[in-house]
């Protein structure tokens, strides 16, 4: 991920002695502290509301919206050095408010086909399908259903089978293939998330912190967190490439899942290392809260990547969460 | 054999297909990614059933050169398994192939194996046990590395690999991986993750090799942790005694050494770490299969001395309140105590006409409390002196809640009642259809309780229920709410985290048993007791379990978390104080009898009561 964090700092600090040996570890928080958010603290809320009405950079999306909802966008290309796509996404949103219940119901999900093997496009794509097939199933259908039932598993129990039902479709359709997944479930105030492989799923706070909820399956990543490499190894390693989990490899295999509070008024970005490897994240930071719109935002994201060469497929999926 | 082979809708060979007009399919008993091993017949024996194991490659490969790689392969595992002899390595008796499906004849092994083991069975298995196979399995792999001319590297040894047959001796199966590290454009994946050595991924195959992937299996074996599912190269920071205290020190050691990152630093040789396992078995005496509770660890018992006890006339099961200097708990005795906090020095008892087993709440002034005299009992924290009574239509066991003015209790005559705190009236009360004895907890505007059918509720300030959910038997233990999940235990022993607004089940976590035992939080951590005897640290927003401590009994009072540490007590009688992010015993205190309550605690001293007719203030260290 050339630059992911070399550009953070970058743009955060004046001095230039920060090299990417050093901030190239991932924390899983990278705390930011905005401007914005340090002159806010000392208004009254009223002021608040006041100036993010009136400030430039604040965008009409980042006013409170009622009822609560969720608004995705989404960004998908090639790059510029791939003649296809390997990567495949699925979005479904919705509402359903109804006598007691206000309930925004979200299920996002990239994957990323494997190039090393044939046909990552068909492994990503049917990852896809299948994952999402079994949680409409399991969590949807019941949750629209008259009269309203409960899902007979919890939610972290019907996304771990739907990572298997993606496993197994890969194995048994197009057995060799392999893909990265992840998942991200969003019902009331909690997300959960299921991931294999290296595609990331990041909540974005509006008081500018920026956290990576999944942890790569890479194995030069586990090698820097074991002290046997450094990050600046890692960078040019041969086999940075390498992951250690995917979907359609190994048997059996295990999604890591959590479930976390959705971060009220911030965002949720799930996107491929088409996207992460390429674009900073202090510039992806800067991207989705100054867009106008989710999807005008994934059309940055995108154009950012290929801007920086877009060595590799990108894919966004960024939601917008209720204040 | 071409027309005959009858392959059904998955590509399995059915049972009733012959092979080479000799081999008879009877079922299939494994399937890999690349086919699958049949038990199968051999017809060539038609006075005796001799049965052998049929191993089957299906070459799916579309490309010529990987298919001519993958066939191979597979004559190589043949030549390979036809030059071997070692008890431990099964016979080789023929190989074929047809079109794209190859065929090795083996010996079958009547046994089963180490996954499947782990599968079926709960509990650790024996240290003995696990070191006599482990014995087994650094003398056939002496036996591979001193192969001549080249020496074998076996480089997949996991538990699927490795059969147990019906004498207990293991036999190594698959030999077909020769798996060469090739680095795609990105994502290949090599060997079995989770077993193999850091080196592999280097595409290095020596002797240490297998001697890691050994310790990773026995690792595996002896925790139950299935390392496909940790990080690599983990194992060394999950050492097997802090999972599974009954292994011994000495065996731990070898593990360690095994797992070393370096290749230079394991055991150089099978036969080194073969002569480190038979010293462990003779230093622990564990050579012989031993059941798993043989082994004890040894305890620190408590040098803990209380600060005060205090008896009453009964058991004290319900727990304490700490306000202002003063203990307030109630008694089996019917009465409700204040104890000066410092000095256990009595300062008044009050009277009520049925045992207490709640736990009092303080608001003001006021001491609240149930009895199983059927009444809410409001008491003057000064004098003892009842305020006002509030009468519900059975015995109270359920412990107040104070919030927004009211105080919310639940009663054995199945509703939960919100009565105003001032003057006792009662507002509402709202019929759940079964016994209440859960506690109250209020939210924002939104108020969770359980009851005796396993329904949790999630009512408004009106009474109105806004959700509810149902378990499989009864919720006895009082919610707790944390970042928009509701965390609940049940006697179906499940923990369960709901989704605060909506109800739904994020997770479920598994305990042996049932739980009564309120959970308590922190830094991410949930923990709970449950009648297994065990007390749970789970991971909140994974659902995975950190650790569990064993206690002697059932554990149906709440662990509570002060500073570094948990405290907890349970029906053995004893309070426990342990480490709470690693589950690591510190102490243990002794009381004379059965303890359920929860320890209070307050600059660092813990009030607790027991059965044993006293109370407790203990040093919290």
């Amino acid at each position: 991920m050339p630059g992911f964090f070399q550009r953070l700092f970058r743009k955060r600090r004046t001095s230039p002695q920060t090299n990417l040996a050093e901030t190239s570890t991932d924390q899983p928080t990278q705390p930011h502290s905005k401007p914005l958010a340090e002159t806010a603290a000392e208004q009254t809320p009223a002021e608040q509301t006041l100036a993010e009405q009136t400030a430039g950079e604040r965008s009409p999306d980042q006013t409170l919206l009622k009822p609560p909802q969720l608004i995705v966008g989404i960004g998908h290309s090639a790059g510029k050095q791939r003649d296809h796509n390997e990567d495949s996404l699925f979005t479904l949103t919705s509402t359903l408010f109804s006598d007691e219940i206000r309930l925004p119901f979200g299920l996002y999900i990239v994957a990323d086909g494997m190039g090393g093997h044939q046909h990552g496009e068909i492994a990503s794509g049917i990852a896809v399908r299948a994952m999402a097939g079994l949680v409409i199933n399991e969590v949807f259908s019941p949750l629209i259903s008259l009269p309203p039932t409960d899902p007979t598993e919890s939610l972290q129990e019907i996304m771990r089978r739907g990572i298997q039902a993606a496993h197994l479709a890969i194995l048994k359709q197009t057995p060799g293939g392999g893909t990265t997944l992840t998942g991200v479930l969003i019902l009331g105030d909690q997300m959960t998330i299921a991931h294999v492989g290296d595609s990331r799923a990041y909540t974005i706070h509006p008081d500018g912190r920026i956290q990576v909820l999944t942890r790569d399956h890479s194995l030069v990543k586990r090698l820097v967190e074991l002290g046997q490499i450094t990050s600046a190894e890692a960078a040019v390693h041969p086999q940075r490439n390498v992951l250690y989990r995917a979907l359609g490899q190994g048997e059996p295999i295990d999604a890591e899942i959590v479930t976390v509070p959705s971060p009220k008024s911030g965002y949720v970005l799930l996107c491929s290392d088409g996207l992460w490897g390429v674009v900073a994240e202090q510039e992806v930071f800067d991207l989705v809260t100054s867009a106008p719109s989710p999807a005008q935002a994934c059309q940055s994201l995108v154009a950012a990547a290929n801007a920086a060469g877009g060595p590799d497929n990108i894919t966004a999926i960024l939601i917008r969460l209720p204040d | 054999m071409d027309s005959n082979i009858d392959t059904g809708f998955t590509g399995q060979l059915q049972a009733g297909t012959t092979l080479s007009n000799r081999y008879l399919i009877q079922e299939a008993i494994g399937i890999g990614g690349m086919g699958a091993v049949y038990r199968a017949r051999d017809l060539h024996f038609p006075n005796v059933i001799k049965l052998v194991a049929v191993k089957e490659m299906i070459n799916q490969a579309r490309d010529p050169l990987a298919r001519e790689t993958i066939l191979r392969n597979f004559e190589r595992e043949a030549n390979l398994l036809a030059t071997l002899s070692h008890p431990a390595i099964p016979r080789i008796y023929d190989y074929f192939t047809h079109k794209e499906r190859s065929y090795l004849i083996l010996e079958f092994i009547s046994g089963k194996d180490l996954e499947t083991i782990l599968k079926e069975t709960t509990g650790f298995l024996p240290e003995g046990k696990v070191v006599g196979w482990a014995v087994d399995l650094c003398d056939v792999l002496q036996y591979l590395h001193a192969h001549q001319p080249e020496a074998i590297i076996f480089r997949d040894m996991k538990p699927s690999n490795v059969m147990i047959n019906q004498h207990d001796h293991v036999v190594l199966v698959d030999f077909g991986i020769a798996k060469t590290f090739q680095t795609g454009e990105r994502g290949t994946i090599i060997g079995t993750e989770g077993y193999s050595p850091p080196e592999q991924y280097r595409g290095e195959a020596t002797a240490q090799a297998d001697i890691y992937a050994l310790g990773a299996t026995l690792h595996h074996l002896l925790t139950r942790r299935d390392p496909r599912f940790e990080p690599p190269f983990s194992f060394n920071e999950r050492p097997v005694r802090q999972i599974n205290p009954q292994v011994s020190p000495e065996l731990e050691s070898v593990l360690v050494t095994a797992l070393q990152y370096d290749p230079s630093e394991r055991f150089q040789t099978a036969e080194g770490m073969k002569a480190a396992l038979l010293d462990v078995s003779r230093k622990t005496g564990l050579s012989q299969p031993t059941s798993p509770y043989t082994t004890k660890v040894a305890v620190p018992q408590a040098s803990i001395t209380p600060l005060w006890t205090f008896s009453c006339a009964d058991e004290i099961r319900g727990t304490a309140t700490y306000v202002r200097d003063v203990i307030y708990f109630g008694s089996y005795d019917h009465h409700l105590y204040a104890l000066n906090a410092s000095s256990g020095k009595l300062l008044w008892k009050y009277a009520t006409d049925g045992g207490i087993v709640s736990k009092p709440a303080v608001f003001g002034d006021y001491v609240y409390s149930g009895s199983e005299d059927y009444r809410l009992h409001v008491v003057s924290t000064r004098t003892g002196s009842v305020t006002w009574t509030y009468f519900t239509n059975g015995p109270v066991r359920s412990s107040p809640y104070i919030a927004h003015g009211h105080v919310f209790i639940g009663s054995d005559d199945a509703s939960l009642h919100a009565v105003n705190l001032a003057n006792g009236r009662g507002i509402w009360k709202m019929d759940s259809g079964a016994l209440i004895r859960s506690t109250p907890l209020v939210n924002q505007d939104d108020i969770y309780f359980g009851n005796e059918a396993g329904e949790l509720f999630c009512l408004d300030f009106h009474g109105r229920i806004k959700w509810r959910f149902k378990a499989k038997r009864a919720i006895t233990s009082s919610p707790v709410v944390s970042d928009s999940f509701v965390f609940i235990s049940s006697l179906d022993a499940m923990l369960y985290a709901l989704e605060a607004k909506s109800g739904w089940v994020i997770w479920r976590f598994h305990l042996d048993k049932g739980s009564i035992s309120t959970p308590c939080l922190a830094d991410g951590l949930i923990f709970t007791g449950s009648v297994d005897g065990n007390i749970y640290c789970v991971d909140i927003h994974s659902a995975k379990e950190a650790w569990r401590f064993s206690t002697e009994h059932q554990v149906t009072g709440s662990p509570v978390i002060y500073k570094d540490a948990l405290y907890c007590g349970s029906v053995d009688g004893f309070i426990y104080c342990l480490e709470y992010r690693t589950g690591q015993l510190r102490w243990k205190f002794p009381t004379g009898n059965p303890i359920t309550a929860t320890p209070t605690i307050h600059d660092d001293v813990i009030y607790i009561g027991s059965t044993d007719h006293s109370f407790y203030a203990l040093p919290a260290t």
